[in-house]
């Protein structure tokens, strides 16, 4: 190996990005050139003692995001009763965002009928991201229900399986599939689930189709001229409890 | 938190040189990763939202400091020499995170950001590679001028001007 490329080689070395190899041959190489044993010296004791300032993000910058995420994804035009933002939701949505951003690798096919499910899903997140989760919150399903009169040309079902361990958190107005629907979100542990729910005419019943999208789970039925789309990153088997106490009330 | 918002704003930071303009590249950064959400296919968030708040870095500076990205980048020249480098005063300058700075702003936007993403976020050239779209070599050549320009820019700097 010649100086003039372990010179450059010693920061795949120190960074531990070469083959077995590759480190070996620079071990035998410091070894036999002192100029390039002492270049590797000084880079790792430079390395050691380097202190880079990180710019921590300025207090307020998170909040001022999340708004111009809200605005630019048009949830906020809604004209509901809203409480102040719901802190306790952001955490949550953190996490969900954080399993959404770290874990999503599915490969997805680009079939045309996937592409529903793309907006379910990309629909579900961003009520996470913007910390829009309902315009109205509220565990009392006899507020929630009246809540869509008139703001829908239906009247979605609104169940509450609190005692079931899923407990209701809200309303809220969506669109999707190029109309107004229902969104439904209930809470399981710390997982947030949107259930939509949009007018299905003329169509028959459906049993439950499951998949799974980039760490989120999707379900989608249609039962007495409604579709059901229920999406979360809560395991299957828990949303499909949920589903069961969806489609049997 | 918005996920990986503090190594967004600290990359936007170090390239972009100032608090309000970065905040700026790094609030337009996520509302595109939203625009692009349903768009991204596979692979760790962390460098896709990374790569997204790098070209969101890029557009403002041709826009708004080409002085700052029309440097030739001397990729293909050979390595200075560092054997003139004097170890102990490398050592203390580096100790010195104002000095560090003043050193790392005076590189190239193409090397700083090599340093920031393998250093402070101690990322492996395949993510560095992946967000400045280069491929895994150019990550380690520009490393290794960085560095070089770094323990030269260090060992000259002179302590007692910077305290004053």
């Amino acid at each position: 190996m010649s100086c003039r490329e372990a010179q450059e080689l010693i920061h795949g070395y120190v960074d531990g990005e070469l083959d077995l190899v590759r480190n070996l041959e620079m071990e035998r190489h410091f070894r036999d050139c002192g100029d390039c044993a002492s270049a590797h010296e000084r880079l790792r004791s430079m390395r050691s003692a380097m202190s880079i300032p990180y710019f921590q993000a300025p207090p307020g910058l998170e909040t001022r995001i999340r708004a111009r995420v809200r605005e630019a994804s048009g949830v906020a035009k809604v004209a509901a009763p809203r409480r102040p933002f719901h802190w306790q939701w952001a955490g949550v949505a953190a996490s969900l965002i954080i399993v959404a951003l770290g874990t999503w690798r599915v490969a997805s096919t680009n079939r045309p009928a996937d592409a529903l499910a793309q907006e379910v899903l990309a629909s579900h997140v961003r009520a996470m991201m913007a910390s829009h989760l309902t315009d109205v919150p509220s565990s009392d399903r006899h507020t929630v229900k009246p809540w869509f009169n008139g703001k829908l040309d239906f009247s979605p079902p609104v169940g509450d399986f609190a005692d079931r361990g899923f407990a209701l958190i809200g309303g809220r107005l969506d669109y999707l599939d190029n109309r107004s629907v229902a969104a439904l979100v209930y809470q399981r542990r710390k997982h947030l689930i949107n259930l939509f729910i949009w007018p299905a005419p003329e169509q028959p019943d459906r049993g439950v189709e499951e998949s799974e999208r980039q760490g989120y789970h999707l379900m989608r039925w249609t039962k007495a001229h409604m579709t059901y789309w229920a999406v979360s990153d809560l395991n299957a088997a828990e949303l499909r409890e949920l589903v069961g106490l969806v489609e049997g009330g | 938190m918005l996920p990986h918002l503090g190594a967004a704003y600290n990359l936007a930071r170090w390239l972009v040189g100032s608090q309000h303009d970065a905040e700026d590249v790094v609030q337009e950064s996520y509302l595109r990763a939203l625009k692009f959400f349903t768009g991204f296919r596979g692979g760790n968030g962390r460098p896709w939202l990374l790569a997204i708040v790098r070209n969101t870095c890029y557009t403002w500076l041709r826009g708004n400091r080409m002085d700052a990205v029309t440097t030739e980048l001397d990729e293909d020249m050979p390595l200075a020499d560092t054997r003139d480098v004097n170890p102990e005063e490398l050592l203390m300058a580096a100790a010195r995170s104002e000095l560090v700075q003043r050193a790392l702003e005076q590189l190239p936007a193409e090397f700083r950001e090599v340093v920031i993403l393998r250093e402070l976020e101690g990322m492996s050239y395949k993510e560095i590679a992946e967000i400045a779209g280069v491929p895994m070599g150019t990550v380690m050549s520009r490393l290794a001028r960085a560095r070089v320009r770094l323990q030269k820019l260090l060992s000259e700097a002179n302590p007692a001007e910077a305290r004053a």
